[in-house]
C-alpha cells in the first residue's frame, strides 16, 4: 500500500498563522571580545580589519570607535532573554508549526533557501539586541525533490536606542 | 581594512569586478566559526556526518559563504564604505579543502549627491565553478564629488 500523495503542506491553520511572532529575543550587552573573535573566525588565516579589534584606530575612523561586522550574530551561546543555558539548537523541519501550536506538515528535511538583509545602525560594544522574528508567508512549488514548502520568516534587531539594526528574510525550503 | 582602495581610486566602473576574497577552506576555519556562532552541527565538523548526507566530505557552513559575501564588499570599500543590503541565495555547499571565493560585479551606479550607491551582483564559489551563493548587495561610499571621479 502506498502513501496517498501530498497535493499541498499548507493547511487552512497554517495559512492563517502568517504574521504570527515566532521568537523574540535580546542578548547580552556585545562585548568587544565577542566582536573581536567574531572577526578573527571570519578573515582566518589572515588578520581581521583592525576597525573590529583595534579602539584607538577606530576611534579615528568614520565610525568612532570599534563596530561589529555587519553579520556579527549577537545571540550566539546564551540570550538575557529568555535566560539561562539553551539545549542544543533543534534541528526539526517542523518546528515552525510546533512553536505555533498548529499540526505539522508532514516534511522530513529542511535546508536553507536564501536570505536578505537590509542594514541599519551599526552595531557596536555595550548593545543590546533585540530579535523578533514573525512568520512572514508559505509558498509551493514541485521540483527534483518532489512538492517543496517554502517558508519565509522576517526579522527585525533593534538596538536599545530603538533604532534599526537589521532587517531580514530568510527562507527555508522543506519537503 | 587599512590597505583598502580609498573610493575615490577606484574609478567606479558598471561591469568592473572587484577583487575577490579568497580562503581555502576546512576545519580549522569551520571549527573557529562555530566556536564563535554556536554552529556545532555534526555536517561541519565530521567527514562521516558528510558522507552520510551525501557528500565526500564534510561541508561548510552557508553562514560562512554569507559572511565571506560581507568580507568581500567591506575589503573592496574601506572603512567609509557601508553595506547597505546583501541578498543571496543558498545553492550548494563547499567541501572540506577547497577553495572558496567570494566575488562581485559592479551593476549600477547612482549619485545621490551625498553618496554613491553602487548596486552590485555578489557570489561564492570553488575555482570558477557554477555559483555556490548567488546574489546582490547594495553598498553606498562617500561621493567624491564631480571633479574627483
Amino acid at each position: 500500500m502506498t502513501e496517498p500523495e501530498v497535493t499541498s503542506y499548507i493547511s487552512p491553520a497554517m495559512a492563517d498563522a502568517v504574521g504570527r511572532e515566532l521568537s523574540r529575543q535580546v542578548s547580552y550587552p556585545i562585548s568587544e571580545s565577542d566582536i573581536r573573535k567574531w572577526a578573527i573566525a571570519l578573515y582566518y588565516p589572515e588578520p581581521p580589519p583592525r576597525l573590529f579589534w583595534d579602539a584607538n584606530f577606530a576611534q579615528d575612523s568614520p565610525h568612532g570607535g570599534v563596530v561589529a561586522p555587519e553579520d556579527f550574530n549577537p545571540f550566539a551561546w546564551m540570550t538575557a532573554e529568555p535566560g539561562g543555558v539553551q539545549g542544543p539548537r533543534s534541528n526539526d523541519p517542523q518546528l515552525t508549526e510546533k512553536t505555533l501550536g498548529l499540526e505539522p506538515p508532514g516534511v522530513a528535511f529542511q535546508v536553507n533557501g536564501s536570505i536578505s538583509v537590509t542594514y541599519g545602525q551599526r552595531m557596536r560594544p555595550g548593545d543590546v539586541i533585540t530579535s523578533i522574528t514573525r512568520l512572514g508567508g508559505y509558498r509551493e512549488r514541485t521540483g527534483r525533490l518532489g512538492l517543496m514548502l517554502f517558508t519565509t520568516q522576517d526579522t527585525t534587531w533593534t538596538n536599545q536606542h530603538g533604532e534599526l539594526v537589521r532587517q531580514s528574510q530568510g527562507t527555508v525550503i522543506r519537503y | 581594512m587599512t590597505d583598502a582602495l580609498p573610493p575615490r581610486a577606484l574609478g567606479l566602473t558598471a561591469g568592473d569586478e572587484i577583487p575577490p576574497f579568497v580562503r581555502t577552506t576546512g576545519f580549522a576555519h569551520w571549527n573557529r566559526y562555530a566556536a564563535v556562532n554556536d554552529e556545532f552541527v555534526p555536517i561541519h565538523m565530521d567527514d562521516a556526518a558528510g558522507r552520510e548526507a551525501g557528500y565526500p566530505t564534510a561541508i561548510g557552513m552557508g553562514n560562512l559563504q554569507w559572511a565571506f559575501l560581507h568580507n568581500v564588499l567591506r575589503q573592496w570599500m574601506g572603512d567609509e564604505g557601508r553595506i547597505e543590503q546583501v541578498a543571496c541565495q543558498f545553492r550548494s555547499p563547499n567541501l572540506k579543502d577547497q577553495t572558496v571565493s567570494a566575488h562581485g560585479r559592479i551593476e549600477s551606479i547612482g549619485d545621490d549627491g551625498n553618496r554613491l550607491r553602487v548596486e552590485l551582483t555578489v557570489w561564492t564559489d570553488v575555482d570558477g565553478g557554477d555559483p555556490l551563493a548567488p546574489g546582490t548587495a547594495t553598498v553606498s561610499l562617500p561621493n567624491p564629488g564631480p571633479a574627483d571621479r
